[in-house]
């Protein structure tokens, strides 16, 4: 039990969250309300995607005052929580992409030699500059057209039609084409996550004195460039990469990982 | 020397792949996002801005969808809850842009509630509640325009001369939105025909008479604004209109002549191509 404890954690908020949403259409709940592009929370809150908000903001139209602090209430409190933990602990692709990593291990599919690194993991950069200009240019949110997380939301909300497609495309992708290929390499949505969590709070921190280096949390992390430090440094992750997803202090037998508070005076 | 050379042409090399690859990326993504938006056919809910700018303005929340659905009027009297609602949100495979709100009034019309539940929960500004708003500010759905209901006279059976007001009666607007037109029908020489004429200064766009109408595929439908309506253009005015004569008051005299050519004139006439 202890081994799954941010794991178990993780799906029932990120399982929870659909609900509230989900009950919001069917059932009229007022609890959280909307979709991830902008949501109200207790029926008064405006929340809403930064990164969304930015996109509309592209295209020049003026959006309304509810949208803008909703996407300013959003950025703060990932600021606090740590930028990706959108990722490992709401967005519903995570399940999917998480199912897909399982699956490589299981199949043997982690090795090198089947694992195609086409794309370089900054490409997600690229890809959330270049979704701004296109919304600019062609004057709608160009990610919106295309996000795998709102379609997945929505079809669990509102019914999937034909977007189960793209759900089913990112798993394929990741299980045969490139490891986190989508979380790790493409999604925009965590790009600009990643930069919010540059400067974040909660963070983990890594004991190295603790530490044996069995490495079974560089194994299980979905960015484990992040985890450089482990058996080196006694330092918190400060990567905004870091999803926060707590699946390395999980795995850890050493008690050589913990959530903690960042120092922001120590570099 | 060589090493650092070797250096900077690789560092060129990757430079100008991602610029390219990144340009390459953005033609596609720009294409096929300008290709999705082109979907002139659907119906917005109350309050919508122009299509073009609800497209960009919309974040595709669904807030409306679930406060129209989730309204007090639409709970079944039996189970306590909501049937479906009348504002879906395009899902893929619905070919129009993903994640927007729309309704096909076949399925559901619009009720035209008088709260208008789905316009104020708008966070974006895509739903603008002063357009559904009277002169004192309140909520009023009889200001909405959410297309223009359309006859098709032929497939219409009031047209043919058999009696059938179901649009007329329908209506939200009695009487205002869709009128009856008599006239005598010559070929019976005792019947009158009674058809009905939709006023596009009082049609909201609801699809109630749609829904309501009793042939197979109804004779009136509702089209969006875009493509139901012409525009005259500014230079016609109406001279009877005191209102419209003031559009020109300040206009300047342009004398303008055109050169006639005899030589085409003479020749059609000449040329018994006249029929």
């Amino acid at each position: 039990m202890k081994n799954i404890k941010y794991l178990l954690l993780r799906r029932v908020t990120q399982i929870g969250i659909l609900i509230l949403y989900f009950g919001a259409n069917a059932y009229g709940w007022n609890i959280l309300a909307g979709t991830f592009g902008s949501s109200l929370l207790f029926g008064t809150i405006p929340l809403a995607d930064p990164y969304t908000t930015l996109q509309v903001l592209a295209t020049g139209f003026v959006l309304g005052a509810d949208v803008l602090l909703g996407a300013l209430i959003i950025a703060f409190f990932y600021f606090v929580v740590g930028g990706r933990a959108f990722c490992s602990w709401v967005c519903p692709i995570n399940m999917v992409t998480d199912l897909a990593n399982w699956l490589r291990r299981k199949l043997k599919l982690d090795k090198d030699e089947v694992n195609y690194r086409f794309i370089k993991r900054n490409a997600r950069y690229w890809i959330m500059v270049l979704g701004l200009i296109v919304s600019a240019v062609v004057g709608i949110s160009a990610f919106e057209v295309l996000s795998p997380i709102t379609i997945m939301q929505r079809g669990i909300i509102f019914g999937f039609g034909s977007g189960i497609a793209v759900i089913l495309a990112i798993f394929l992708f990741d299980v045969f084409g490139v490891k986190n290929g989508w979380c790790g390499h493409l999604c925009p949505l965590g790009a600009s996550y990643s930069l919010i969590g540059k400067a974040s709070i909660i963070r983990v921190e890594h004991d190295h004195e603790a530490c044996t280096a069995c490495m079974e949390c560089k194994v299980v992390c979905p960015e484990n460039h992040v985890l450089h430090m482990i058996n080196k440094k006694s330092i918190h992750v400060l990567d905004g990469e870091c999803t926060n997803c707590g699946r390395c202090i999980d795995v850890c037998g050493d008690d050589a990982l913990k959530f903690s508070i960042r120092n922001y005076l120590k570099k | 020397m060589a090493n650092s050379d070797n250096n900077r042409r690789k560092f060129m090399a990757t430079t100008l792949q991602s610029v390219g690859l990144t340009a390459l990326g953005g033609l596609l993504w720009s294409g096929y996002t300008d290709e999705v938006k082109a979907s002139p056919l659907v119906l917005r809910p109350p309050g919508a801005i122009k299509e073009d700018d609800f497209l960009t303005a919309c974040i595709k929340c669904g807030l409306c969808a679930e406060a129209c659905q989730n309204r007090e009027t639409n709970l079944d009297r039996e189970t306590g809850l909501p049937k479906a609602g009348t504002l879906k949100m395009a899902k893929g495979g619905d070919h129009k842009l993903i994640g927007t709100p729309y309704f096909i009034p076949t399925e559901v019309p619009c009720y035209m509630c008088e709260d208008i539940p789905c316009v104020p929960v708008c966070p974006s500004g895509a739903l603008d509640q002063l357009s559904v708003s009277n002169d004192k500010g309140e909520l009023d759905i009889n200001k909405a325009s959410m297309g223009l209901a359309v006859v098709h006279k032929e497939s219409c059976i009031a047209y043919w001369g058999i009696q059938c007001d179901a649009c007329y009666r329908a209506c939200p607007l009695l009487g205002e939105a869709i009128t009856i037109e008599m006239h005598r029908n010559e070929r019976t020489g005792k019947h009158t025909f009674m058809l009905p004429i939709v006023n596009d200064n009082a049609c909201t766009g609801c699809g109630l008479c749609e829904i309501a109408c009793v042939t197979e595929k109804p004779a009136i439908f509702v089209l969006p604004n875009e493509v139901s309506k012409g525009v005259a253009g500014d230079h016609y005015v109406k001279g009877w209109d005191k209102k419209d004569q003031n559009r020109v008051q300040d206009a300047k005299e342009i004398e303008t002549t055109t050169e006639l050519s005899n030589q085409s004139s003479s020749d059609y006439l000449n040329s018994g191509d006249l029929y």
